[in-house]
């Protein structure tokens, strides 16, 4: 069995797979039952400075977007950190810590944007053994209007500034955790590496509204009869995510810096896809959230059997394996070319490739009078729309034109050698450049 | 309990009442809101699809399913209604196995097709439940169209051409409306007095009138209605049964499963319903297995289905044998009634087994007996009689495409014509379309008539 052991910034674990910062690992209770059912590590939930802390709302704090069956696809909070007491949570930090020497404890962190405040929990954090901090500079919502959260990650300048307190005031590798509520990931990630930070782990949530009470018209949840924008998280946004973090991969300037990924992880699977975009471990939420702790098992025996498959016998052999293969969309191969083919064995006959060929996209599927659809070569375009329509799985494909055929739909011969944007005699850049 | 499942001859109350409404209860439970959802969630909305197709009515499937999966349940029932009227008891009653539900894609890909009949009730109960009406009539026209018989063929004309703004009267033989209906389908597929309180939903579009006990021949005059009426429609259904063409037929309990179906059906308790202890059923229809199903669910101890020909071949469908095997009924095949025998108490029926050979039914020349104290007969119905000078083919009411006979003014449809099927939902179709080619003839006639 291959082995899951994962080193992250030097915080080791016994497998990739963290719970995030959220109401999961708000206390002892449920992070030594995290533990107990597999997790290699957990961030705890937000700390905020001494004093009283915190209020949450009285009402609801979810909302979800369901599929079918009620399936969580989506889900939005209005939850804000820790309401539970500073020492409190110190305490049984360091009681887990003690007896889970083996798994990662990373401490979430949100305090006022001023030096003072940093440096005065910080030693705290320190005394309790734990392996590391997380900045949270991702929290959208009620955090934000106060100054932290968001607000502080949408500005690259205090995220150095208050990372490189961090570096001063504590010894232990500092996470900062990003924001995706900007434009550019890239600036806060560069800013985040030159403040100091160890690494960055992305993405928090995204400002959203989840649905809208049609009877009272008001968003959901509704808290006597308002509601306010929250934070978006599960299988919906992982493709944003991802997005994200392999922008700050492929980045020259950040391609050292590790990442930690987040976002929709429900799956072994979804965790590879993350790895192999450069993360160097993953953290879940929504899927314990809504499944409970167990969903750890299937990724560990679902990764181990995956990396067995592939030969892989550490994490390391995968990491950042795809990087090399995001590019710009300038330097596609455009003499690449595909057409569809339907499998007429597997085809059930449901005509949703024509429809969706026929109205949206080429015309480049023809249907019998005997409900046999079939592809028009002459003007496919390869787009993809009728295999992701397709209900049966790999009944359409897409075949590679070998070079040497001609393209019954531009009548040219598809040539061998790269072609993309940059060369292309219809980019006026392309002659600009010579 | 006065009498058992064993007890000898024809008797009531072989079960319990607990035991008996438990028998009777709905055979497809009502789907739940949760439970439409993820039903409806199934269909993959195809293309020109092939559900629509096979639905005799045309009903838009995947329209009206992809409205219950958005939550907008009256418009998936109007989308339902504006083809089929009586889609309620389509939705209960329609061998929906053999026709949208086999064309299906899902039922083609994995054999487990989208659950269109029952999808289809959550609709139409819900509309109905509610006691709402999406239709309106048109201003009135001042022509008034009388129909015969209350079935589905002719309530769905009625239905039509009220919403067209005519006025209708339609003549009943019988004292309830519904027809078959009403009086000839298993109670586990319309319970709950459902085919009365379609009926009254329906009627419920106004401008239609019934008159119950007029039967077309004694009470009512076809020549007289031709002049009393703007156009005519017979939807009278089949009131005659075939007969077996074998020696002791016309003995004490050998009886027509119709009669024994509409006595079950129209009984104020099961508890007062008779059934034999051994009962043979002959024929191989829906109505077969209806009669027999429900011998075995009143308290017969054996209860044994003869079909001249092969399982294949039996009209009622694979589904409808399995249900009716799963009850406990024995279906025997390829073999054919020689003779009734009456043998001291009890009846004896000898049947001859049966081939098929170059596509003709012959004998094998061996034989069994069955020992029965009921005998019912489901052999098929015919239209008893001829009626005035309408054009009779193969036994039935000769229509055009239009379902107009071949009198100018007058217009069937539904078993009693030569291109049905015995299917309400084909019968629905019939009458809708000739209550559509009645309004577009009286359009041209009112149009004649105000120049």
């Amino acid at each position: 069995m291959a082995d899951l052991t994962s080193n992250f910034v030097g915080i080791k674990s016994p497998n990739p797979f963290w719970l995030a910062s959220a109401p999961p690992t708000d206390k002892e209770y449920n992070v030594r039952r995290a533990f107990e059912a597999g997790w290699g590590g957990v961030v705890w939930k937000t700390l905020g400075s001494e004093g009283p802390p915190v209020v949450n709302v009285n009402g609801p704090r979810y909302g979800v977007v369901h599929g079918s069956d009620r399936r969580v696809l989506g889900l939005n909070n209005i939850e804000l950190i820790t309401d539970r007491d500073l020492y409190k949570n110190l305490e049984e930090i360091k009681r887990v810590k003690q007896d889970y020497p083996d798994r990662a404890i990373v401490v979430s962190l949100m305090v006022p944007c001023e030096e003072e405040a940093w440096k005065a929990i910080l030693p705290l954090v320190e005394e309790t053994g734990a392996d590391g901090i997380e900045l949270n500079f991702g929290c959208p919502h009620g955090m934000a209007e106060r100054g932290m959260g968001s607000a502080v990650g949408q500005v690259p300048e205090y995220i150095e500034m208050v990372t490189s307190w961090c570096k001063k005031y504590y010894s232990k590798p500092v996470i900062v955790k990003l924001t995706p509520n900007i434009t550019d990931v890239r600036k806060p990630a560069a800013a985040a590496q030159a403040g100091g930070a160890d690494a960055v782990s992305l993405i928090n949530t995204i400002n959203s509204i989840i649905s809208v009470d049609l009877d009272i018209m008001a968003p959901s949840p509704t808290i006597d009869g308002k509601g306010t924008h929250g934070g978006y998280c599960g299988p919906a946004v992982k493709p944003i995510a991802m997005n994200m973090v392999a922008e700050i991969a492929r980045n020259p300037e950040t391609s050292e810096l590790p990442i930690s990924g987040i976002g929709g992880i429900t799956t072994w699977r979804d965790a590879a896809e993350y790895m192999v975009l450069g993360c160097g471990n993953v953290q879940v939420c929504t899927a314990a959230m809504t499944y409970g702790f167990k969903i750890v098992q299937e990724m560990i025996s679902g990764l181990s059997e995956w990396m067995d498959e592939k030969g892989y016998s550490s994490t390391d052999d995968f990491v950042r394996q795809a990087v090399p293969n995001v590019t710009d969309w300038q330097f596609l191969n455009l003499n690449y070319v595909a057409k569809a083919s339907i499998n007429q064995d597997d085809c059930i006959s449901c005509g949703r490739c024509y429809a969706a060929c026929e109205d949206t996209s080429h015309q480049a599927i023809e249907m019998s009078a005997d409900r046999k659809f079939s592809v028009i070569d002459s003007e496919c375009v390869a787009c993809n729309l009728c295999v992701e329509v397709c209900p049966v799985e790999s009944c359409i494909t897409m075949v590679q034109q070998e070079p040497g055929m001609i393209d019954p739909r531009t009548n040219k011969v598809v040539e061998e050698k790269h072609g993309d944007w940059t060369t292309h005699p219809n980019n006026p850049s392309a002659f600009a450049a010579e | 309990m006065a009498h058992s499942t064993s007890t000898l001859g024809i008797v009531s109350g072989r079960l319990d009442s607990e035991l008996l409404e438990q028998n009777f209860e709905d055979l497809n439970a009502p789907l739940s809101k949760h439970e439409a959802l993820v039903a409806s969630d199934r269909c993959y909305f195809c293309h020109d699809a092939p559900c629509m197709t096979a639905c005799p009515t045309s009903i838009d499937i995947p329209l009206f399913i992809r409205q219950i999966a958005t939550g907008t349940i009256d418009a998936s029932a109007k989308t339902i209604l504006s083809q089929n009227i009586i889609g309620g008891m389509c939705a209960r009653v329609c061998p929906t196995e053999t026709l949208c539900e086999e064309a299906c894609v899902r039922e083609v890909a994995e054999g487990k097709p989208v659950e269109i009949g029952r999808l289809q009730r959550f609709a139409t109960d819900n509309i109905m439940s509610k006691n709402v009406h999406p239709f309106d009539r048109k201003a009135s026209s001042g022509k008034t169209i009388a129909v015969i018989g209350a079935g589905p063929a002719g309530l769905a004309c009625a239905h039509k051409l009220a919403t067209f703004g005519h006025d209708v009267i339609i003549y009943e033989a019988r004292e309830k409306g519904g027809g078959l209906n009403e009086f000839g389908i298993a109670a586990y597929k319309s319970n709950d007095d459902f085919a009365q309180k379609e009926l009254e939903w329906l009627l419920s579009i106004g401008g239609i009138k019934i008159e119950y006990g007029k039967k077309v021949g004694s009470e009512i005059n076809l020549d007289q209605l031709q002049l009393d009426y703007d156009a005519i429609f017979i939807g009278m259904g089949l009131s005659g049964v075939n007969s077996l063409r074998c020696i002791g037929e016309e003995l004490e309990n050998v009886d027509n499963a119709v009669n024994f179906i509409s006595e079950l059906r129209q009984a104020d308790s099961l508890l007062n319903v008779k059934v034999g202890r051994d009962v043979v059923v002959i024929g191989g229809g829906m109505t077969a297995v209806d009669a027999a199903v429900q011998s075995k669910l009143l308290g017969s101890q054996n209860v044994s289905l003869v079909y001249r020909r092969g399982k294949k071949d039996m009209s009622a469908s694979i589904y409808e044998q399995d249900l009716a095997t799963s009850k406990g009924v024995r279906i025997i095949y390829n073999a054919t009634p020689l003779e009734v025998v009456k043998n001291n108490s009890t009846l004896n029926v000898k049947f001859g087994y049966t081939e098929t050979i170059d596509s003709k039914l012959k004998q094998t020349g061996e034989t069994f007996n069955l020992a029965a104290n009921q005998v019912l007969k489901a052999i098929g119905q015919n239209l008893s009689e001829e009626i005035n000078s309408l054009k009779i083919s193969n036994g039935k009411i000769y229509v055009d495409q239009n379902g107009q006979t071949n009198i100018s003014n007058i217009w069937a449809g539904g078993d009693c014509v030569t291109t049905g099927d015995d299917l309400t939902v084909t019968a629905v179709a019939q009458g809708r379309d000739a209550a559509i080619d009645i309004n577009s003839q009286l359009m041209k006639q009112i149009k004649k008539e105000g120049q």
